[in-house]
């Protein structure tokens, strides 16, 4: 029996550890290749450990394209967004919360059913009313909806408002305080994790977007690193160096963040999937 | 009573005006510019149902919707899949879980955009990963992204590369199965595989039902990766859709109409066509899940 169990643990253990392997691999082949040269990029056979370590590759990335200017111009939208998100999401879910009121019954399911409503279908309309106002082009298009919160980001909060006690507020109610103030003092301090995962969920899915910039930044010195990388793609879609070394270094701020981030995130990701 | 109404409506008003402008308008907006003809320069024209009747004579439609459809019907249950078998794996309270669970969800906080660059590059016909592993054991590495009857395949796998948030929710939901479900069953003599049958999916059923959902309305709207496989200079021409049109996806045909060729209204009919099948499809695994979703007590 016992030797059966552990049998069981170690089958269990060399399958996780294979799937990790499987897991790891493209991204160490990703680091590997951004340290080749183009000649041995192009050898064949395949050579996994590069010959000599072509630092230069990173550098070079600098100079081809204005990674820079990129960078500094998705972290600007980034912010903006996570702002933005900070600003509306709680603001709502506060509403459909802890506020009796007799809109909030009919809230919260539209929020949900805006959730599972595709993005091409309000595209074009969204497209023509910003062309209107003359603000494709900026960063403006990006920006602006994210200050009306977006239906998961709600969704998430009012998760997470539900398990505060509305004890808490009534205590504060009777004592005199208003609506905002028990907002600002009790509810912001008390759901800062939550906060915090929809900081990290609007960076990474901002950082990331490329079918927004897309859409409205047709002058490549607006370009964020998503466009900039496909344009670089198209241009020197042979220098897989160069590539896979814009690549890491687009992913890199992601990668730090995560590991200091690590808890939220799962905390984050499990209050969209379970409770519903 | 009153006051309390006045105090709702301020907090929620961001969202309010939100829903007003970025959604309900622009909804009932592209529902009447496909019914008209108008590019981004001159104002729309009602055409009554001709986009739609372009549409079904539109043999590059037909091929976005087969793409489309293949890709949801395929990569949704096998990302479910493999999600679920990694979440059971890991949830046998194995020792190091954390490494684990750390491991297998990075590749997902990766931009789309540098996933699409990577697996490109690891997909290359000649000096690629894959087909260098394939060499060393002697078999013939298939031309992955430019070969029509296995690009969308290769989109599949560079899916699961990337399916750590199903995973993330699937293990969190399974750690809540409560124990003493599997401890009374157990005295009852049933063994794993019927523990798993009896308990842990009717457990997790409605978490299974909502990615089921969250995941084929992802997949419908399937974009960047297709766009950037198709950007590769060899293949790069505005409006491409990658080899005979393999990789056209249905929101990338959509774009191209709306972007490429100022055919607004006709990508406006496309809209509308995409809402009402992601309608049906979302209404119809809703009615099925009366059979196999199991709501607990609370």
């Amino acid at each position: 029996m016992k030797s059966s169990k552990r049998k069981y643990s170690l089958f269990v253990h060399c399958l996780l550890v294979l799937a990790g392997i499987a897991f790891l691999a493209p991204f160490v082949w990703m680091l590997l290749t951004s340290l080749k040269s183009l000649e041995e990029i192009s050898t064949f056979p395949v050579t996994i450990w590069p010959e000599t370590f072509l630092w230069r590759n990173y550098s070079d990335v600098f100079e081809i394209i204005p990674f820079a200017k990129y960078f500094l111009n998705t972290l600007y939208v980034t912010l903006a967004s996570v702002a933005g998100q900070l600003f509306a999401a709680p603001l709502v879910a506060y509403s459909i919360t802890k506020i009796e009121w007799s809109g909030r019954k009919w809230i919260f399911p539209i929020v949900i059913a805006t959730m599972l409503l595709p993005f091409q279908v309000t595209m074009i309309p969204i497209y023509m009313i910003f062309k209107d106002m003359g603000l494709t082009g900026s960063y403006w298009p990006l920006i602006i909806p994210t200050f009306t919160g977006a239906p998961l980001y709600i969704f998430l909060l009012r998760q997470f408002f539900m398990s505060i006690p509305d004890t808490i507020i009534q205590a504060a109610r009777i004592d005199g305080a208003s609506e905002s103030r028990i907002y600002v003092t009790i509810i912001l301090p008390l759901c800062r994790p939550a906060l915090a995962a929809v900081a990290i969920f609007t960076f990474l899915y901002t950082w990331s977007d490329f079918m927004g910039p897309l859409l409205y930044l047709n002058n490549a010195d607006k370009y964020t690193l998503t466009l900039g990388l496909q344009a670089f793609l198209a241009e020197h879609y042979t220098e897989w160096g160069l590539l896979m070394a814009a690549s890491a270094l687009f992913t890199l701020p992601l990668i730090i963040m995560f590991f200091f981030a690590q808890k939220q995130f799962i905390e984050g990701i499990t209050l969209t999937g379970i409770k519903g | 009573m009153k006051k309390n109404t006045f105090v709702g409506l301020a907090f929620a008003s961001p969202w309010l005006l939100g829903f007003l402008v970025f959604t309900l308008y622009p909804l009932l907006a592209s529902f009447y510019y496909s019914f008209t003809s108008f590019n981004i320069f001159q104002s729309p024209e009602f055409v009554g149902f001709a986009n739609y009747v372009e549409l079904m004579g539109d043999d590059l439609f037909w091929k976005s919707v087969n793409n489309t459809l293949y890709l949801t019907v395929v990569s949704t249950p096998v990302n479910l899949f493999f999600s679920l078998l990694l979440a059971l794996l890991l949830n046998t309270k194995v020792r190091g879980l954390s490494i684990y669970r750390t491991v297998y969800y990075i590749p997902t906080i990766v931009p789309l955009a540098a996933t699409s660059l990577l697996w490109m590059w690891i997909l290359n016909p000649q000096y690629g990963l894959l087909n260098g592993m394939l060499g060393m054991l002697g078999l013939p590495g298939p031309n992955w992204l430019a070969d029509p009857g296995l690009s969308k395949f290769s989109l599949v796998m560079m899916g699961l590369w990337a399916s750590g948030n199903v995973m993330i929710i699937f293990l969190a939901s399974l750690q809540e199965v409560p124990q003493s479900l599997y401890e009374s069953s157990q005295i009852d003599g049933a063994n794993k595989w019927r523990q798993f049958w009896s308990i842990t999916i009717p457990t997790i059923s409605p978490i299974i039902l909502f990615q089921l959902i969250m995941q084929v309305i992802n997949n419908l709207q399937y974009f960047t990766q297709a766009y950037f496989v198709v950007s590769s200079s060899a293949l790069n021409m505005p409006g491409s859709g990658g080899p005979e049109n393999s990789l056209l996806m249905y929101a990338m045909y959509l774009y191209h109409n709306a972007f490429i060729y100022f055919k607004m209204g006709k990508a406006s009919a496309m809209a509308w066509i995409l809402f009402i099948i992601a309608g049906i499809i979302t209404w119809l695994i809703f009615r099925s899940s009366k059979k196999w979703v199991t709501y607990g007590g609370d």
